[in-house]
């Protein structure tokens, strides 16, 4: 199965990013072989919008599934229209999250947290 | 005569200096461009009687044509549109209303509609004119730009500016044939005044600067504006009077004497403008 996981860096060790639309980047793994795709994402820095663009870019990916700290309300969206399914990360590496996820460990998120939370460098 | 009046720092008195030259010079048009918190009415008591609705035009797809290529989504700059599943999302209130996308569409399936963002009200003569933004409106632009196609050629106008110097101020003050920048004596005020005065610098536009909660013991701003040439065209004191005047709602021109000040200022802008 391929997710996706926000990342601050990227490699497998680099942390999880805690903001979805502005993440530094995108780790896409494939679970089974741990083959994995950083992506950078363009959205970082843009004035508005920036959720909306980032899970675009997932859907394109072709994950199923994004494990990241909080989602805006318009990503939420892009990315139940796409059906990946939210899983709540925590603030380890992007590798330690993917072998959470495999655990089974993650909770799944359903309800987005406020609008622009990843604004000014916030966490 | 289009006079606009600016600030950078919020809560320098913008409302106070707009107002008072209002009604000090009688036969004026105020007009309110701080549309996401207008407050010269408390001070102005006009009688609403025109609101005209500001909208902006958005997107909407027609599905029966819509092939999902997802290329509107790609020529959108502002990230207002996604394409997921062969479907477009479109998020209006990210919407800049640029048409893009409706250029993109290889199978002309994106139209565009009207949808509301806020109102212009005016009073009776249009001598008050104010926008509102209606809330969680992000884009406030077009309702200045609407503000501004009222503004009257025929008598002088007091156009109050938003805080800060970002688009709603550079909206504002384009075209405008003078400035004046109303700052406090505080590092925040002085900080922020020089922004202001770069933007009005870079626009081309005459300025000087008023500095309202003036002490004599802080000379930052007079000395600010003496290194750098700039006018100093009035000073108003930080006094308790005035501050309990204007939480009730009553100018400085109203009541205690202010007036005169304030013809002055206004001739001191004309010469300006002379020289």
């Amino acid at each position: 199965m391929k997710i996706a996981v926000s990342a601050t860096g990227n490699t497998m060790e680099s942390r999880m990013d805690q903001r979805f639309g502005r993440a530094a980047s995108f780790i896409v793994v494939e679970t089974e072989t741990m083959d994995f795709k950083a992506v950078d994402n363009a959205a970082a820095a843009s004035s508005g919008g920036a959720g909306i663009s980032a899970a675009q870019m997932v859907a394109d990916t072709g994950a199923e599934a994004v494990v990241t700290g909080n989602v805006g309300p318009n990503a939420m969206n892009v990315l139940k229209a796409a059906n990946i399914a939210i899983y709540r990360g925590s603030a380890a590496s992007v590798k330690e999250n993917v072998e959470l996820f495999k655990q089974g460990a993650l909770d799944k998120i359903g309800t987005s947290g406020p609008a622009h939370a990843g604004m000014g460098g916030k966490a | 005569m289009k006079l606009a009046v600016l600030s950078g720092k919020g809560g320098t008195g913008k409302t106070t200096v707009a107002a008072s030259l209002a009604v000090t010079l009688g036969n004026v048009q105020y007009v309110d461009c701080d549309v996401e918190e207008p407050n010269g009415a408390l001070f102005l008591n006009p009688e609403i009687k025109h609101v005209t609705p500001v909208s902006v035009p958005v997107p909407v797809v027609d599905e029966a044509k819509c092939i999902g290529c997802g290329a509107c989504a790609k020529a959108c700059r502002f990230n207002a549109m996604a394409v997921v599943k062969g479907r477009v999302l479109i998020f209006p209130e990210v919407c800049h209303h640029c048409g893009a996308c409706v250029i993109a569409c290889p199978q002309k399936a994106i139209s565009e509609i009207e949808r509301e963002i806020g109102v212009v009200e005016s009073d009776a003569d249009g001598f008050f004119l104010q926008g509102r933004l209606n809330i969680g409106e992000p884009i406030t632009i077009p309702i200045i730009q609407q503000l501004k196609r009222s503004v009257r050629n025929d008598i002088p106008a007091i156009l109050d500016c938003s805080p800060g110097a970002s688009c709603t101020v550079v909206q504002t003050i384009d075209g405008c044939d003078y400035c004046i920048l109303v700052t406090e004596p505080t590092p925040f005020g002085l900080h922020d005044l020089k922004i202001a005065v770069s933007l009005v610098r870079k626009m081309g536009i005459p300025f000087g600067v008023v500095i309202n909660k003036a002490m004599r013991e802080d000379r930052s701003i007079p000395s600010y504006c003496r290194k750098e040439g700039i006018d100093v065209l009035m000073e108003l004191p930080y006094m308790r009077e005035i501050a309990e005047n204007y939480s009730k709602g009553v100018l400085p021109v109203c009541d205690g004497g202010w007036r005169d000040e304030f013809v002055r200022l206004y001739d001191r802008v004309r010469g300006g403008l002379a020289s």
